[in-house]
């Protein structure tokens, strides 16, 4: 047990040691204040990231989630602001497409047989074009309801703030761990991304599995796209552009095994928070320009990588497939 | 001889790029008007050479990476680290022979990095890339400082923007790739190592193929080919925009060297077919331009093109239409 936790307890560590530099030097940022607004900032990112988790745990991946994100944002403004729909209809005919969107992929990847890789790029050309067909503008979104969401917030002891959208992504974290270490669904999709002929080979529902993944990251993503129509108020065709890489950033350095079957939707949470840190870290320093950012995320992509090699090196001698 | 000419000319790929320009011609009656202007060639037509040619470019280092059945995602970047590389030093003084040869050794580096990740830390592919993808736009707005630097060398932009013999100079850079790569991998052995490693990278060591040579090339003529890019692209708008030069480039020229018929499996592929790919996907988008449409349709098209080849390219279509190659059974 020890030893399989390793990389999370890594992700963990590095994680504490880089919040506790940067609070040596900027002793505000240890704060609820600073503490609630990267849980609110980071919503979307964290909320697309749980999926993501399960289609990499699987052995796939999703490249779509960035466009059914800004599809999902322009889908809800153009319902709200000109057709007149409740927000609730709105989200709920989001979440719907999104759902179909995804089986749809999940079908194609599985009966075509070809890689995930391909089929979720066609699905980021089909989201983001028909995202930009439906209008090329931004939308500005003014509902009582946007409002009310906003305004229900929890005050935290020293002045922070708890608000919906950062619940939301705590809850669906805490909803995707038990869905992936606690139910039939979560254990086949460990086994898919294992290997994928054993895992038929024990009775796995390959094909009914390889949908219900993509089917719930692309749920998933819309539900991160109806977090940043909360969040910004807005919809926008080319919102959320490059999200899938952050995304898959997190899922990374959370521990996640890039080839499947392996990984801690926790770990994902502490990815998260280390992709926010960077950022928060580069705001609070005001000298540092925001392309270190790319770079720095970069480097801990290639360092965690290069850990997770060794580790799994030194775990499993032999069996080395190219 | 002739006859074997013949029937390799009416393959699939030549035939749409024949249909996507029929059916330009229709939408744009003036699509196939070439005017001589200026000492150069003008027309619809041209311009589908001339703005292909980048893609075009980076689908020929593309090609021999799939081969392998790996991906490169970091082409888009590399192209902007190069060109503000090249657009830096011009701009520093440097004469620009000197410039493009740094920026080319800079694509070559990155993409020697990618190899490394690949063949020595044994990366999957699509991962080892995403690093630079993502750090890589990153680097170039440290090299530029986060400004688009803006230049007037005039050997920079006539490789953006300068013409021979009435052609686009960009088209013939792609032309002169395109033969000097195929003929490296077909005159030589080296595509049918590329092909072994693509099958079955252990066996294809066993077999005596020194493999991680073999991706260290595949992975640094990527680079190479997207630095070329890079500078071209640098070139045509006099200036290095590290945020949007070669973006979204990396999955065009995938989708050119997929529909050139290079299987994402590994072991088969084709340098010229991952050209035509590439210009039938510019025929596609100047088409939609000169008709009128809004260009975000584009995407919509593009979506359905790679279900189409992904389609006729799955064990699925092979099995009820049988086809020459067949497709290997493994998916990954």
């Amino acid at each position: 047990m020890s030893r399989s936790l390793r990389p999370l307890v890594a992700t963990a560590v590095i994680f504490a040691i880089a919040y506790g530099l940067a609070v040596m030097q900027f002793p505000t940022m240890f704060s609820t204040r600073v503490l609630g607004n990267f849980l609110t900032d980071n919503a979307f990112l964290g909320i697309t990231a749980v999926g993501m988790t399960f289609v990499i745990l699987s052995g796939g991946i999703d490249l779509s989630v960035g466009a059914v994100i800004g599809f999902t944002g322009i889908l809800i403004a153009v319902l709200i602001a000109w057709a007149g729909w409740h927000p609730l209809a709105a989200f709920a005919m989001a979440l719907a497409i999104a759902a179909a969107f995804g089986g749809t992929m999940g079908l194609a990847i599985h009966f075509l047989q070809v890689p995930a890789f391909i089929v979720t790029l066609a699905g980021m050309f089909l989201a983001r074009g028909g995202a930009s067909v439906i209008t090329r503008d931004s939308i500005p979104v003014n509902h009582e309801f946007y409002s009310w969401i906003s305004s229900l917030l929890i005050r935290l002891p020293g002045g922070g703030r708890l608000s919906v959208i950062g619940i939301l992504m705590i809850a669906v974290f805490i909803i995707g761990a038990l869905v992936a270490h606690r139910t039939k669904f979560g254990s086949y999709v460990y086994a898919l991304g294992g290997n994928e002929t054993s895992a038929s080979l024990m009775g796995v529902p390959v094909a009914r599995t390889t949908v219900g993944v993509y089917m719930l990251s692309s749920v998933l993503a819309a539900l991160a796209g109806i977090v940043f129509s909360l969040y910004t108020s807005a919809g926008y065709p080319l919102a959320a552009v490059g999200v899938e890489l952050d995304a898959i950033s997190a899922v990374v350095i959370g521990g996640t095994l890039l080839t499947g079957g392996y990984g801690f939707v926790l770990g994902t949470f502490i990815g998260v928070m280390l992709l926010g840190l960077v950022q928060t870290y580069i705001i609070f320093d005001g000298s540092l320009s925001s392309w270190w950012t790319k770079i720095v995320i970069g480097g801990l992509l290639f360092l965690f990588i290069v850990l997770q090699r060794l580790i799994f090196a030194a775990s499993t001698p032999g069996e080395k497939s190219s | 001889m002739m006859r074997r000419a013949l029937s390799r000319l009416a393959n699939p790929q030549l035939l749409a790029l024949a249909g996507v320009l029929l059916i330009n011609w229709i939408l744009f009656p003036n699509f196939f008007r070439i005017t001589w202007q200026d000492g150069r060639l003008f027309g619809s037509l041209i311009d589908v050479l001339n703005r292909g040619a980048p893609v075009a470019i980076l689908a020929i280092g593309m090609a021999g990476v799939i081969a392998t059945k790996g991906v490169d995602l970091s082409v888009g970047a590399i192209m902007a680290v190069a060109g503000a590389v090249a657009a830096t030093l011009v701009v520093a003084g440097y004469p620009a022979p000197v410039a493009v040869l740094a920026a080319l050794a800079v694509g070559l580096l990155c993409g020697l990095w990618n190899g490394f990740l690949v063949a020595v830390l044994d990366i999957q592919p699509i991962i080892a890339t995403l690093v630079l993808m993502v750090a890589g736009r990153g680097i170039a707005q440290l090299i530029t400082e986060g400004f688009i630097i803006t230049f007037n060398d005039p050997v920079l932009v006539f490789i953006g923007t300068g013409s021979f013999l009435g052609f686009p100079m960009a088209a013939v850079i792609a032309l002169v790739l395109m033969v000097l790569v195929t003929l490296l991998v077909r005159r030589t052995a080296i595509g049918l190592f590329i092909e072994a490693v693509g099958v079955n990278r252990a066996a294809a060591s066993l077999a005596g193929i020194r493999s991680r040579m073999l991706l260290f090339l595949v992975y640094g003529l990527s680079g190479l080919c997207a630095a070329v890019a890079g500078i071209i692209v640098a070139g045509d708008i006099r200036g290095a925009d590290a945020n949007n030069a070669g973006l979204w480039l990396e999955l065009d020229a995938i989708l050119a060297v997929v529909i050139g018929g290079t299987s994402l499996l590994g072991g088969r592929f084709s340098v010229p077919l991952a050209v035509v790919g590439a210009l039938i996907i510019q025929a596609m988008n100047t088409g939609i331009l000169v008709s009128g449409f809004p260009p975000e349709f584009n995407l919509i098209v593009k979506a359905a093109l790679i279900l189409l080849v992904l389609i006729i390219q799955s064990p699925l279509a092979t099995r009820i239409v049988p086809v020459r190659v067949a497709a290997p059974e493994a998916r990954k």
